[in-house]
């Protein structure tokens, strides 16, 4: 299972890469891959002002509809309307172009909370 | 029903709901096998028990036996491989005896997947031993282990119902709109006044099937359905159909809503989606 170094990662199976003062979110390798096909993306309003672990957007597979929570507070400032018409690319490239949205954070040190790709590991390994 | 014959029918309470829906096998001249859903096992055998009469015997031999339901349009080559060219299969609904591979099965022309196909009982010792036979001689007819969500969808194309989700203790068959398999002509049965009421006055709510307009977010058990703006039912059975690339579902909607062709609005997390009222099956094979 790919668990990227350069990335911080949630409980819930979110991963989160900083840009700047933008934070980048999408679902894990192996999120991914319990969920199965994914078959559609309900995503977040650009500018909606979100709270730590608010759920933000919604990725359902034939199996489950499951939410996405914000790793911390902030605004939101894009969606990957992508995933719109093509939510398949959150199965066939979940750290790339299957990214659901990005947030403006409030206060970079929220980001303190998140794991590490180690830790990470260690959860989905367990 | 002649020996060698299977009948899809109902375990009905006092009140016409559905305990089970089965498949009863007449396999001897006097002797009757029933495939129940496993979930309802114990609550079955206690409602026959309860019914029993004298000069009847029951026994709940489900610990015994295992069963694997092998399905689709190519069945008839895979067992003409096990079996030789000149063993047939039984025809639909209709049930045999056979040993493959010193295995004693009994082989079922039924299934619940719309497809071809069989349904094979054999002893719970075998059932390794059967499983792995198949998956392995039928790599070559294209057999794949397939599970239980795989199977909902192909069941929900075809319209059969499941028993917990479309079938309960508290909806009858004519509900259901599955009339067609209850003889109301019979003298006396479980449910029959109840039933004979539904007919005379008509039902409440009717079990319906629907496609989704346009694409969106899969259907899903529990979702309000709406019609003109005021609430008509809730869905029973949702998924995303593999065959049409489409959300479809069952649903019990208030008789005035049920008809083909009614426009449905489905809730998802508070948004509606339109969808359309539909004939069942949902999907045809294309032949």
């Amino acid at each position: 299972m790919n668990v990227p170094d350069n990335l911080l990662y949630t409980k819930s199976h979110e991963w989160i890469r900083r840009e700047g003062d933008n934070i980048r979110i999408g679902i894990t390798d192996h999120a991914q891959a319990e969920l199965t096909d994914v078959v559609f993306v309900e995503l977040p309003k650009v500018g909606t002002n979100v709270e730590a672990e608010a759920p933000v957007a919604v990725v359902e597979s034939v199996k489950a509809a499951s939410d996405i929570y914000a790793p911390v507070k902030g605004t939101v400032v894009e969606a990957n309307n992508a995933l719109t018409n093509n939510p398949a690319l959150i199965n066939t490239d979940p750290f790339g172009e299957g990214w659901i949205f990005a947030l403006k954070i409030d206060n970079p040190d929220d980001l303190k909370n998140l794991q590490s790709a180690a830790a990470y590991k260690e959860q989905i390994e367990r | 029903m002649g020996v060698g014959q299977g009948q899809y029918t109902f375990l009905l309470n006092d009140n016409g709901g559905v305990i089970d829906d089965l498949i009863l096998y007449r396999i001897g001249q006097s002797e009757f096998l029933l495939v129940v859903n496993a979930s309802k096992i114990e609550e079955d055998f206690a409602w026959l028990e309860r019914h029993q009469q004298d000069g009847t015997m029951l026994k709940n031999r489900s610990a015994d036996f295992g069963g694997v339901a092998i399905q689709g349009p190519r069945v008839v080559d895979l067992f003409h491989d096990f079996l030789g060219q000149s063993v047939e299969l039984p025809a639909r609904n209709h049930v045999i005896d056979l040993v493959i591979l010193e295995m004693p099965v009994s082989i079922a022309r039924t299934g619940y997947t719309g497809e071809d196909g069989v349904e094979v009982f054999f002893r719970a010792s075998d059932a390794a031993k059967f499983w792995t036979f198949v998956l392995e001689r039928g790599t070559k007819f294209g057999a794949k282990p397939c599970g239980l969500g795989a199977r909902d969808t192909l069941r929900l194309e075809m319209c059969y119902p499941l028993n917990g989700s479309d079938l309960s203790a508290e909806r009858n068959p004519i509900e259901a709109g599955l009339g067609f398999f209850v003889d109301l002509e019979k003298p006396n049965f479980a449910g029959r006044e109840k039933l004979l009421e539904t007919k005379a006055n008509g039902v409440r709510e009717r079990l319906i099937a629907f496609k989704m307009n346009r694409k969106g977010p899969p259907p899903r058990p529990h979702y309000s359905l709406f019609n003109n703006g005021a609430r008509v039912g809730e869905i029973s059975s949702g998924t995303l159909s593999p065959s049409l690339n489409i959300g479809i579902g069952m649903g019990y909607v208030l008789a005035a809503s049920a008809r083909i062709g009614t426009p449905l609005e489905v809730e998802i997390r508070g948004q509606k989606f339109p969808a359309t009222i539909e004939k069942k099956p949902l999907y045809k094979k294309q032949s």
